[in-house]
């Protein structure tokens, strides 16, 4: 586990789904519930479902959640463990090197995907996989097959598995990948309630579920069912279309272990309740439903009824079908939703930070593989077995003594010469993360967040060949807010910095908190942390919330010199009319780089971080374009 | 899975549909980039374009499968129409091959590589081809391109930029054809593309969920319907699917006799100017697109209209980037379609 970074930046975005925020013991036992009945679900079709989102710290809960599953599922179902730290070559399969030493021919070796063929793989610490490890486990989830093109062999197993992802992300990191979310059925949440809550394994239900499996396939789904579970997913702002059709898959899931012929009401609104509400996007009372990437509009009172009837085609009747979809979703969409949705928050649907989930650590003897070079491996570097292998192997018949070894019935013997030693050559730079942290208060801020967004889109511009990424945090009133995790994305950063509000008190320190914070994190991962503060140095809320310039002042500067220790470079921009002496205190608390920018620009700014000797690893020719 | 979904079952997404034939009819094109929202059938739409391809013919034994009308010219030496006259080369047919390049390939079976079955059984230093031989003459399909290595994707631009694979390792030394068309998807909030790889993709699609909840609801259906019983529901888009096949080799047949009037060309270059896109690149795709919707459409020379349709899969991934700019690159090329053909 990591620590818990400070909470000034995590009120979005983390865990506050599903069970938190609404309190009442029986909403846990509900969850308990719905958790069971999604072990059934997965049980009857585990393939069509794709698995679920298991999120919670280890232990009882999760432990005994999986304990239950497996005992639903068949006897023989495949279980593999996937620790996040995988290395391709085991999930992919490759060359079994001691095989092929031992027979002298190439012998294949089958990866994890597809030795769970047929089962669950369990994916450890899944909001850490690396993106090329959630990438197989897609392309397997989507295609029901594991291809290799590794080590000279081009191999296809049957990979029919689904992923149970376990997510221990803390609340204000991110959480499972979103390529894999989107690609499974379910979430559980295991906050709230115990192992011993959940109902253990019948005698008997095992085989009930088996009988529900050979049923599924015969069980068909209604139009109108299918209408309503994809008009509900609209009204949710649920853009993927993978959602309603698990929807459709789970509806029939639950009917076939019921054991309806046909897709009733209640299945539906079961299916529609464990699959749509924790994607819910938005509070189901909306006028748009094309775009979930809108922030959505403001709520109505009468949330949860109306509808938004001019984009249905004409043809369709049952409507009554859909509300009542709608309420059942409703009544599981979590109570701070509405809330959050009322303070004029955009819900972020969970999983999709592009956080830790999508970078890889990496150092100069670990990491990915980008390659071979000759040479005899010294100092922790690593020899390239099947490399090294591979440069012998056209020699053998001209080392070996005339007519030895294969006369003589011992095992030929390979003979491995200095010359053939090949090293493994690692991904070094690990790149680093620019936090922009950005004053929003007082009345030029509304300018001041408008170039500091410019400033960050022009060096996402420019940051493919450096693997940087860019966040931005913003302060103001009392708090700080994380409007954009790390990214390299540039789409991304348009998008969540699309509106930007401003005006009001200036809280530094809660911003210097929050920004320490991050860059923290981001040096926990391996990555250099650069800070760029961009304020007129007018701090009036103490840490404590309490307005107050001097003591706001002082906390500033205490918080401020965690910079020394973590260690992150820090760029401040003054942004005041004229040089404002707390900030060259404060600069001096920071170990900090001081300019003076009282017309702040994009291009001034962006130009300014290049200063702080960030372009000093930036490889020749590769220029801004 | 056996059966592929049919590329005429899916619902909408016609700019898509439309760069993916054009590239069927024209491969000169240089390949689609497919880009867009999670669960969209970007790969669907790229695997059902296989089913449609005709197939082609090929040297018998070629391990390239060059164009028996090639002679073996441009093929290596161990190519068995190598040398031979023209009477003598066995051809037979098969289908173009479409060949995935999964993430986490390695290198050497990229490029390929020593034939290591060979060199360890009957220590022979042989050449086994890698994916890009098995794509010479078809496509080269990556999903999740963007999340590439980048060391993939330098051996990828030199050899789709040169239509030759050019291998140098273990003490081989082998060139072989590779022409192949590239067709990429992927999400770009998942990691942007690096500019040069974006130049070597002829059209560059956008991809969104279906708005309406209509089209969303028959999306749902079909696929439903798909997954419930394969077979069935490709023999009933069977027809379809062999109409869209037939207008494909109808257009590839009239592509040549498909005029590009003067006129048309200087709007082609005009736009590109207006848009200061770089290099010769975009117009030339521009102007083959262009051609090979004409030819789609039956015409007999490419207009205005045909410019217009394809302008922005051609050019919106060439534009320079200005990232102080929040109009999208689609706004800006319709402007400057606006202005042009005004004029």
């Amino acid at each position: 586990m990591r620590e818990h970074a400070p909470d000034a930046t995590g009120d979005r975005g983390g865990r506050s789904g599903a069970g938190q925020g609404r309190d009442a013991p029986d909403l846990a036992a509900e969850a308990c519930a719905d958790a069971r009945t999604i072990a059934v679900l997965l049980a009857v079709d585990p393939v069509g479902l794709g698995g679920l989102v298991l999120a919670g710290g280890p232990g009882g809960a999760r432990d005994g959640w999986l304990d239950v599953m497996f005992a639903l599922a068949p006897a023989d179902t495949p279980m593999r463990r996937m620790p996040a730290s995988i290395a391709e070559d085991r999930l992919l399969g490759g060359l079994d090197l001691s095989a092929t030493l031992a027979s002298g021919k190439p012998v294949a070796q089958r990866g994890l995907v597809a030795d769970a063929d047929g089962g669950i793989v369990v994916a450890s610490m899944a909001e850490r996989l690396t993106p090329a490890s959630v990438a197989i486990l897609a392309a397997a989830l989507d295609s029901g097959t594991v291809r290799s093109e590794r080590d000279g062999l081009s191999l296809v197993y049957p990979a029919r598995i689904a992923v149970v992802a376990l997510d221990e992300s803390l609340s204000d990191e991110a959480g499972v990948a979103a390529a894999l979310a989107d690609r499974l059925a379910f979430r559980i949440d295991c906050d709230g309630w115990r192992a011993g809550d959940l109902d253990p394994a019948a005698p008997g239900e095992r085989a009930e579920i088996a009988e529900a499996r050979r049923r599924l396939a015969s069980v068909t789904c209604p139009d109108a069912v299918v209408e309503s579970l994809v008009s509900v997913a609209s009204a949710l702002g649920i853009g993927s279309l993978r959602a309603p059709l698990f929807a459709v898959r789970a509806a029939r899931a639950v009917s076939a272990t019921w054991g309806e012929s046909c897709v009733g009401e209640d299945a539906a609104k079961l299916a529609a309740r464990l699959v749509l509400a924790h994607r819910a996007t938005r509070w189901p009372a909306t006028a748009d439903e094309s775009d979930a990437q809108e922030p959505p509009p403001e709520p109505g009172d009468d949330a949860g009824q109306e509808r938004d009837r001019e984009s249905e085609p004409e043809a369709r009747s049952d409507h009554r079908l859909d509300d009542v979809v709608l309420e059942a979703v409703a009544a599981a969409l979590p109570a701070d939703l509405l809330q959050r949705f009322k303070a004029g928050e955009r819900v972020r649907p969970r999983g999709v930070s592009a956080g830790a989930a999508n970078t890889q650590q990496k150092a100069a003897t670990r990491g990915r593989v980008i390659g071979v070079r000759r040479g005899v491996p010294r100092g922790g570097e690593r020899l390239a077995v099947l490399d090294t292998l591979r440069a012998a192997a056209p020699w053998q018949r001209v080392r070996r003594p005339a007519g030895a070894a294969s006369e003589s019935g011992r095992p030929k013997r390979l003979v491995v010469m200095r010359d053939d030693f090949r090293i493994k050559r690692y991904r070094q730079d690990a790149g680093a993360t620019i936090v922009f942290l950005v004053d929003a208060s007082g009345s030029s801020a509304i300018n001041r967040l408008a170039e500091a967004k410019g400033a960050v889109e022009l060096l996402l511009a420019d940051c493919y060949v450096r693997r940087d990424e860019v966040a931005l945090i913003a302060f103001r009133n009392q708090t700080a807010e994380l409007l954009l995790p790390p990214t390299r994305s540039l789409a991304r950063a348009k998008r969540s910095l699309a509106a930007l509000p401003g005006g009001g008190a200036t809280p530094l320190a809660a911003g210097l908190e929050a920004a320490l914070g991050l860059c923290a994190g981001e040096r926990r991962r391996g990555r250099e942390a650069v800070l760029v503060v961009l304020s007129d140095g007018g701090p009036n809320i103490a840490r404590d919330g309490r307005p107050g310039r001097p003591q706001a002042q002082a906390d500033a500067i205490t918080v401020g010199r965690l910079a020394r220790t973590i260690p992150a470079r820090v760029l401040i921009i003054d942004a005041a009319q004229r040089p404002v002496p707390f900030m060259a205190e404060l600069a001096e608390a920071m170990g900090a780089d001081l300019i003076a920018m009282p017309h702040s620009d994009a291009r001034a700014i962006s130009g300014a971080v290049g200063l702080v000797g960030l372009d000093q690893r930036r490889p020749a020719g590769a220029v801004a374009r | 899975m056996t059966t592929a979904f049919p590329f005429s079952a899916i619902v909408g997404q016609d700019d898509m549909k439309r760069a993916l034939l054009l590239a069927a009819v024209d491969p000169s094109i240089g390949g689609v980039l497919v880009l867009g929202d999670r669960g969209t059938g970007k790969s669907t739409a790229v695997r059902a374009l296989a089913g449609l391809l005709p197939h082609i013919a090929a040297v018998a034994g070629c391990r390239y499968q060059c164009d028996p009308a090639d002679a073996g010219r441009g093929c290596t030496p161990d190519c068995p129409a190598h040398g031979k006259p023209a009477g003598k080369i066995k051809a037979q047919t098969i289908p173009v091959p479409v060949v995935d390049l999964p993430l986490g390939a390695t290198e050497d079976r990229v490029v390929g590589a020593l034939d290591l079955e060979r060199a360890l059984s009957r220590g022979e230093k042989a050449f086994e081809p890698g994916l890009l031989a098995k794509a010479n003459r078809g496509f080269l399909y990556i999903d999740e391109v963007n999340l590439l290595e980048d060391h993939l994707v330098d051996l990828l631009l030199d050899v789709a930029a040169t239509g030759v694979n050019v291998v140098e390792r273990e003490g081989l030394s082998v060139r072989h054809p590779a022409r192949f068309v590239l067709v990429g998807s992927g999400n770009p909030e998942e990691g942007e593309l690096r500019p040069q790889l974006l130049d070597r993709f002829g059209l560059a699609v956008e991809v969104r969920t279906p708005g309406e909840v209509a089209a969303r609801i028959e999306v749902i259906k079909r696929r439903d319907a798909f997954e419930r019983e394969p077979r069935a529901f490709e023999a009933r888009w069977r027809a379809q699917e062999e109409a869209v096949a037939h207008e494909v080799v109808a257009a590839r047949g009239r592509l040549a006799a498909t005029e590009v009037p003067d006129a048309v060309l200087g709007k082609a270059a005009e736009l590109c100017i207006a848009l200061g896109s770089d290099g010769l690149r975009g117009e030339l795709t521009l102007m083959r697109a262009a051609r090979a919707l004409a030819a789609l459409e039956g015409a007999a020379a490419v207009g205005l209209e045909h410019l217009r349709m394809v302008a922005p899969s051609a050019l919106r991934h060439r534009l320079r980037r200005n990232p102080l700019d929040d109009v999208g690159s689609g706004v800006r090329i319709e402007r400057a379609l606006a202005e042009v053909l005004a004029s």
